[in-house]
Protein backbone atom coordinates (compact mmCIF):
# COMPACT_ATOMS: atom_id res chain seq x y z
CA UNK A 1 0.00 0.00 0.00
CA UNK A 2 0.73 3.55 -1.10
CA UNK A 3 1.67 4.56 2.79
CA UNK A 4 2.43 1.46 4.72
CA UNK A 5 4.20 2.25 7.94
CA UNK A 6 4.28 5.62 8.21
CA UNK A 7 3.21 7.74 10.82
CA UNK A 8 1.79 11.07 10.11
CA UNK A 9 0.26 13.81 11.87
CA UNK A 10 -3.30 15.15 10.09
CA UNK A 11 -4.36 18.62 12.01
CA UNK A 12 -7.90 20.31 11.00
CA UNK A 13 -10.50 17.01 11.33
CA UNK A 14 -13.56 19.17 12.14
CA UNK A 15 -16.22 17.08 10.87
CA UNK A 16 -16.52 13.83 8.41
CA UNK A 17 -16.83 16.83 5.74
CA UNK A 18 -13.31 17.83 6.02
CA UNK A 19 -10.68 17.72 3.57
CA UNK A 20 -8.37 16.79 6.37
CA UNK A 21 -11.13 14.08 7.44
CA UNK A 22 -11.19 12.71 4.23
CA UNK A 23 -7.28 12.51 4.25
CA UNK A 24 -7.03 10.67 7.48
CA UNK A 25 -9.43 8.12 5.65
CA UNK A 26 -7.69 7.23 2.88
CA UNK A 27 -3.93 7.56 4.58
CA UNK A 28 -5.79 4.90 7.04
CA UNK A 29 -6.98 2.68 4.00
CA UNK A 30 -2.97 3.12 2.63
CA UNK A 31 -1.54 1.85 5.36
CA UNK A 32 -1.05 4.94 7.71
CA UNK A 33 -0.83 5.08 11.67
CA UNK A 34 -1.85 8.67 12.33
CA UNK A 35 -2.62 11.01 15.07
CA UNK A 36 -5.46 13.51 14.86
CA UNK A 37 -5.50 17.20 16.59
CA UNK A 38 -8.28 19.63 17.21
CA UNK A 39 -8.75 22.46 18.88
CA UNK A 40 -10.97 24.68 21.60
CA UNK A 41 -14.40 24.17 21.29
CA UNK A 42 -13.88 22.44 18.48
CA UNK A 43 -12.66 19.01 20.46
CA UNK A 44 -15.55 17.50 21.21
CA UNK A 45 -16.17 17.62 17.04
CA UNK A 46 -12.83 16.21 16.19
CA UNK A 47 -12.90 13.11 18.60
CA UNK A 48 -16.66 12.71 17.12
CA UNK A 49 -15.20 12.36 13.68
CA UNK A 50 -12.14 10.22 14.83
CA UNK A 51 -14.88 7.60 15.88
CA UNK A 52 -16.08 7.58 12.09
CA UNK A 53 -12.66 6.70 10.50
CA UNK A 54 -11.81 3.02 9.49
CA UNK A 55 -9.72 2.96 12.75
CA UNK A 56 -10.40 5.94 15.19
CA UNK A 57 -7.22 7.22 15.98
CA UNK A 58 -6.02 9.29 19.17
CA UNK A 59 -6.69 13.13 19.53
CA UNK A 60 -4.22 15.82 20.55
CA UNK A 61 -5.11 19.59 21.75
CA UNK A 62 -3.49 21.77 19.79
CA UNK A 63 -3.64 25.65 19.38
CA UNK A 64 -1.32 26.13 16.98
CA UNK A 65 -1.04 29.88 18.91
CA UNK A 66 0.29 28.58 22.06
CA UNK A 67 3.58 27.42 22.76
CA UNK A 68 2.66 24.35 25.43
CA UNK A 69 0.22 22.87 23.34
CA UNK A 70 3.17 22.42 20.58
CA UNK A 71 5.86 21.55 23.18
CA UNK A 72 2.82 18.76 24.73
CA UNK A 73 2.64 17.59 21.32
CA UNK A 74 6.08 16.64 20.07
CA UNK A 75 6.73 15.31 23.41
CA UNK A 76 3.80 13.03 22.99
CA UNK A 77 4.71 11.91 19.68
CA UNK A 78 8.44 11.58 20.57
CA UNK A 79 7.34 9.02 23.22
CA UNK A 80 4.64 7.59 20.71
CA UNK A 81 6.74 6.55 17.57
CA UNK A 82 10.10 8.58 18.20
CA UNK A 83 9.69 9.57 14.94
CA UNK A 84 7.19 11.55 12.16
CA UNK A 85 6.98 10.91 8.22
CA UNK A 86 4.57 13.44 7.64
CA UNK A 87 2.03 15.73 8.67
CA UNK A 88 -0.95 17.62 7.01
CA UNK A 89 -1.27 21.66 8.31
CA UNK A 90 -4.80 22.33 7.56
CA UNK A 91 -5.33 25.61 10.24
CA UNK A 92 -7.08 28.51 8.77
CA UNK A 93 -9.04 31.34 10.75
CA UNK A 94 -9.96 34.81 9.84
CA UNK A 95 -12.35 37.14 12.06
CA UNK A 96 -15.72 37.60 10.76
CA UNK A 97 -14.75 41.64 9.70
CA UNK A 98 -11.81 40.43 7.38
CA UNK A 99 -13.74 38.39 4.77
CA UNK A 100 -17.05 38.88 2.54
CA UNK A 101 -16.42 42.09 1.23
CA UNK A 102 -15.22 44.36 4.12
CA UNK A 103 -12.09 44.51 2.45
CA UNK A 104 -10.96 48.70 2.75
CA UNK A 105 -12.71 48.09 6.26
CA UNK A 106 -10.66 45.37 8.05
CA UNK A 107 -8.49 46.59 11.21
CA UNK A 108 -5.60 45.76 11.20
CA UNK A 109 -5.74 43.18 14.10
CA UNK A 110 -8.53 41.52 12.08
CA UNK A 111 -5.58 40.93 9.21
CA UNK A 112 -2.61 40.02 11.42
CA UNK A 113 -5.07 37.61 13.33
CA UNK A 114 -5.45 36.12 9.79
CA UNK A 115 -2.06 36.17 8.67
CA UNK A 116 -0.62 34.27 11.66
CA UNK A 117 -3.42 31.51 12.40
CA UNK A 118 -3.16 30.65 8.78
CA UNK A 119 0.32 31.31 7.22
CA UNK A 120 2.74 32.02 9.97
CA UNK A 121 1.01 28.84 11.67
CA UNK A 122 2.64 26.79 9.11
CA UNK A 123 6.08 27.60 9.89
CA UNK A 124 5.06 27.36 13.89
CA UNK A 125 4.43 23.53 13.11
CA UNK A 126 7.09 22.81 10.71
CA UNK A 127 9.46 23.58 13.11
CA UNK A 128 7.92 22.36 15.89
CA UNK A 129 7.75 19.27 14.39
CA UNK A 130 11.55 19.20 12.70
CA UNK A 131 13.13 17.10 15.22
CA UNK A 132 10.88 14.23 14.87
CA UNK A 133 11.46 14.44 10.90
CA UNK A 134 15.04 14.21 11.48
CA UNK A 135 14.67 11.33 13.51
CA UNK A 136 13.10 10.10 10.43
CA UNK A 137 15.46 11.00 7.99
CA UNK A 138 13.23 13.56 6.40
CA UNK A 139 9.92 13.64 5.63
CA UNK A 140 6.54 15.46 3.60
CA UNK A 141 4.58 18.66 4.86
CA UNK A 142 1.53 19.41 3.19
CA UNK A 143 -0.44 22.63 3.68
CA UNK A 144 -3.93 23.23 2.48
CA UNK A 145 -4.33 26.43 0.54
CA UNK A 146 -6.82 27.95 -1.50
CA UNK A 147 -4.91 29.29 -4.68
CA UNK A 148 -4.62 33.19 -3.82
CA UNK A 149 -2.28 34.51 -6.84
CA UNK A 150 -5.84 36.17 -8.09
CA UNK A 151 -8.18 37.96 -5.84
CA UNK A 152 -11.18 35.90 -5.21
CA UNK A 153 -14.69 37.51 -4.23
CA UNK A 154 -15.21 37.63 -0.48
CA UNK A 155 -12.49 36.32 0.68
CA UNK A 156 -10.71 39.29 1.63
CA UNK A 157 -7.76 39.00 4.19
CA UNK A 158 -7.81 35.40 4.56
CA UNK A 159 -6.92 35.18 0.44
CA UNK A 160 -3.91 37.56 1.77
CA UNK A 161 -2.98 34.73 4.24
CA UNK A 162 -3.28 32.16 1.88
CA UNK A 163 -0.92 34.19 -0.46
CA UNK A 164 1.42 34.51 2.48
CA UNK A 165 0.81 30.82 3.36
CA UNK A 166 2.14 30.31 -0.74
CA UNK A 167 5.40 32.26 0.04
CA UNK A 168 5.82 30.36 3.39
CA UNK A 169 5.78 26.73 1.64
CA UNK A 170 8.69 28.57 -0.77
CA UNK A 171 10.63 29.58 2.37
CA UNK A 172 10.21 25.93 4.28
CA UNK A 173 10.99 24.47 1.17
CA UNK A 174 13.86 26.25 0.85
CA UNK A 175 14.99 25.77 4.91
CA UNK A 176 13.69 22.21 5.16
CA UNK A 177 15.14 20.37 1.99
CA UNK A 178 18.82 20.29 3.78
CA UNK A 179 16.56 18.34 6.41
CA UNK A 180 14.83 15.96 3.84
CA UNK A 181 11.85 17.12 4.23
CA UNK A 182 9.66 18.25 1.31
CA UNK A 183 6.99 20.86 1.81
CA UNK A 184 4.42 21.63 -0.29
CA UNK A 185 0.85 22.97 -0.55
CA UNK A 186 -2.72 21.82 -1.77
CA UNK A 187 -4.73 24.24 -3.68
CA UNK A 188 -8.04 22.97 -3.33
CA UNK A 189 -10.87 24.05 -5.58
CA UNK A 190 -14.05 25.22 -3.65
CA UNK A 191 -15.58 22.31 -1.07
CA UNK A 192 -19.06 22.08 1.04
CA UNK A 193 -17.19 21.98 4.18
CA UNK A 194 -17.84 23.98 7.77
CA UNK A 195 -14.73 26.02 7.05
CA UNK A 196 -16.34 26.98 3.64
CA UNK A 197 -20.09 27.61 4.76
CA UNK A 198 -18.53 30.50 7.16
CA UNK A 199 -17.17 32.31 4.39
CA UNK A 200 -20.00 34.65 3.27
CA UNK A 201 -19.71 35.06 -0.72
CA UNK A 202 -18.17 32.12 -1.64
CA UNK A 203 -20.85 30.41 -3.05
CA UNK A 204 -20.30 33.07 -5.86
CA UNK A 205 -17.26 31.39 -7.03
CA UNK A 206 -18.64 27.84 -6.10
CA UNK A 207 -20.93 28.75 -9.04
CA UNK A 208 -18.68 29.12 -11.74
CA UNK A 209 -16.47 26.41 -10.68
CA UNK A 210 -18.19 23.39 -12.23
CA UNK A 211 -18.54 24.78 -15.62
CA UNK A 212 -15.12 25.77 -15.90
CA UNK A 213 -13.35 23.07 -15.07
CA UNK A 214 -12.34 21.01 -17.73
CA UNK A 215 -12.56 18.07 -15.57
CA UNK A 216 -15.93 19.37 -14.03
CA UNK A 217 -15.99 19.44 -9.95
CA UNK A 218 -17.64 18.12 -7.30
CA UNK A 219 -18.06 20.24 -4.43
CA UNK A 220 -19.03 17.18 -1.85
CA UNK A 221 -16.63 15.41 -3.14
CA UNK A 222 -12.74 15.84 -1.09
CA UNK A 223 -11.82 12.82 -2.24
CA UNK A 224 -9.34 13.87 -5.46
CA UNK A 225 -7.66 16.47 -2.74
CA UNK A 226 -7.52 13.25 0.35
CA UNK A 227 -5.88 11.51 -2.55
CA UNK A 228 -3.45 14.13 -3.74
CA UNK A 229 -2.17 15.17 -0.27
CA UNK A 230 -1.25 10.95 0.56
CA UNK A 231 0.32 10.98 -2.56
CA UNK A 232 2.87 13.85 -1.53
CA UNK A 233 2.56 11.84 1.83
CA UNK A 234 4.20 8.86 -0.37
CA UNK A 235 7.90 8.23 -1.85
CA UNK A 236 5.91 8.49 -4.93
CA UNK A 237 6.87 12.71 -5.41
CA UNK A 238 10.68 11.99 -4.07
CA UNK A 239 11.90 15.50 -6.15
CA UNK A 240 8.78 17.76 -5.18
CA UNK A 241 9.10 20.59 -3.00
CA UNK A 242 7.84 24.32 -2.59
CA UNK A 243 5.15 23.66 -5.18
CA UNK A 244 2.19 24.78 -5.01
CA UNK A 245 -0.33 22.07 -6.32
CA UNK A 246 -4.07 22.54 -7.90
CA UNK A 247 -6.37 19.66 -7.42
CA UNK A 248 -9.38 21.85 -8.77
CA UNK A 249 -10.29 20.05 -11.67
CA UNK A 250 -8.31 22.63 -14.02
CA UNK A 251 -10.13 25.49 -13.23
CA UNK A 252 -6.87 27.55 -13.05
CA UNK A 253 -5.55 26.53 -16.34
CA UNK A 254 -8.68 28.20 -17.71
CA UNK A 255 -9.60 31.93 -18.15
CA UNK A 256 -12.68 32.35 -18.63
CA UNK A 257 -16.25 30.43 -19.36
CA UNK A 258 -18.82 28.72 -17.01
CA UNK A 259 -20.86 31.33 -15.01
CA UNK A 260 -23.41 28.79 -13.85
CA UNK B 1 -38.72 4.19 18.28
CA UNK B 2 -42.00 6.31 18.89
CA UNK B 3 -41.63 10.24 18.90
CA UNK B 4 -41.89 10.98 22.66
CA UNK B 5 -38.44 8.39 23.09
CA UNK B 6 -37.30 10.06 19.95
CA UNK B 7 -37.86 13.45 22.13
CA UNK B 8 -36.71 12.99 24.91
CA UNK B 9 -33.56 11.33 23.95
CA UNK B 10 -33.32 14.51 21.98
CA UNK B 11 -33.72 16.49 24.55
CA UNK B 12 -31.10 14.57 26.89
CA UNK B 13 -28.43 14.95 24.16
CA UNK B 14 -28.97 18.90 24.12
CA UNK B 15 -28.38 18.65 27.68
CA UNK B 16 -25.34 16.18 27.81
CA UNK B 17 -23.18 17.12 25.27
CA UNK B 18 -24.37 20.85 24.36
CA UNK B 19 -24.44 21.66 27.81
CA UNK B 20 -27.94 23.33 27.47
CA UNK B 21 -30.07 24.77 30.56
CA UNK B 22 -32.49 21.40 30.60
CA UNK B 23 -35.25 23.89 31.85
CA UNK B 24 -35.31 25.95 28.16
CA UNK B 25 -35.53 23.07 26.24
CA UNK B 26 -38.89 22.68 24.74
CA UNK B 27 -40.39 21.28 21.45
CA UNK B 28 -41.17 24.69 20.58
CA UNK B 29 -37.58 26.26 21.38
CA UNK B 30 -35.22 27.64 18.86
CA UNK B 31 -32.06 27.06 18.31
CA UNK B 32 -30.50 29.98 16.99
CA UNK B 33 -32.76 32.65 19.46
CA UNK B 34 -33.84 30.44 22.08
CA UNK B 35 -31.22 28.20 22.90
CA UNK B 36 -28.51 30.28 21.57
CA UNK B 37 -26.67 27.88 19.44
CA UNK B 38 -24.17 29.21 16.94
CA UNK B 39 -22.97 27.69 13.76
CA UNK B 40 -20.81 25.39 15.12
CA UNK B 41 -23.43 23.76 17.77
CA UNK B 42 -25.45 23.44 15.05
CA UNK B 43 -22.83 21.23 13.57
CA UNK B 44 -22.26 19.17 16.49
CA UNK B 45 -25.78 18.81 17.20
CA UNK B 46 -26.10 17.34 13.72
CA UNK B 47 -23.27 14.80 14.17
CA UNK B 48 -24.77 14.26 18.02
CA UNK B 49 -28.27 13.27 16.35
CA UNK B 50 -26.47 11.43 13.53
CA UNK B 51 -24.42 9.33 16.07
CA UNK B 52 -27.36 9.09 18.57
CA UNK B 53 -29.69 7.57 16.16
CA UNK B 54 -27.90 5.94 13.23
CA UNK B 55 -29.01 7.89 10.54
CA UNK B 56 -27.52 10.16 7.74
CA UNK B 57 -28.96 13.91 7.94
CA UNK B 58 -27.81 15.32 4.83
CA UNK B 59 -27.10 19.20 4.56
CA UNK B 60 -30.54 19.77 2.92
CA UNK B 61 -32.69 18.29 5.43
CA UNK B 62 -30.51 19.98 8.19
CA UNK B 63 -31.50 23.43 7.05
CA UNK B 64 -34.70 22.97 7.88
CA UNK B 65 -34.32 22.58 11.31
CA UNK B 66 -35.14 25.51 13.34
CA UNK B 67 -36.46 24.19 16.39
CA UNK B 68 -36.03 21.28 18.70
CA UNK B 69 -39.51 19.55 17.53
CA UNK B 70 -37.84 19.98 13.96
CA UNK B 71 -34.94 17.75 14.95
CA UNK B 72 -37.77 15.33 16.26
CA UNK B 73 -39.31 15.50 12.55
CA UNK B 74 -36.45 14.93 10.43
CA UNK B 75 -34.90 11.71 13.30
CA UNK B 76 -38.58 10.38 13.23
CA UNK B 77 -39.14 10.51 9.31
CA UNK B 78 -35.23 8.77 9.24
CA UNK B 79 -35.73 6.37 11.26
CA UNK B 80 -39.38 5.72 9.80
CA UNK B 81 -37.88 4.89 6.28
Amino acid sequence: MLLDGRRLLITGVLTNDSIAWHTARVAQEQGAEIVLTGFGRGMRLTERSARRLPEPPDVLELDINDPDHLRDLTADLSKRWGSLDGALHAIAFAPEDALGGNFLNTPPESAQTAFMTSAFSFKTLAAGLLGLFEEAGGGSLVTLDFDNRQAWPAYDWMGVAKAALESVTRYLARDLGPHGIRVNAVSAGPLATVAARSIPGVDLFEKAWGGRAPLGWDLNDPEPVARMVCVLFSDWAPATSGELIHVDGGFHAIAAGGGE
Amino acid sequence: MDRSEIENRIKNLLVSELGLDESRVSAEATFEEDLEVDSLGVVELLMALEDEFGVKIPDEEAEEIGTVGEAVDVVEAKLAG
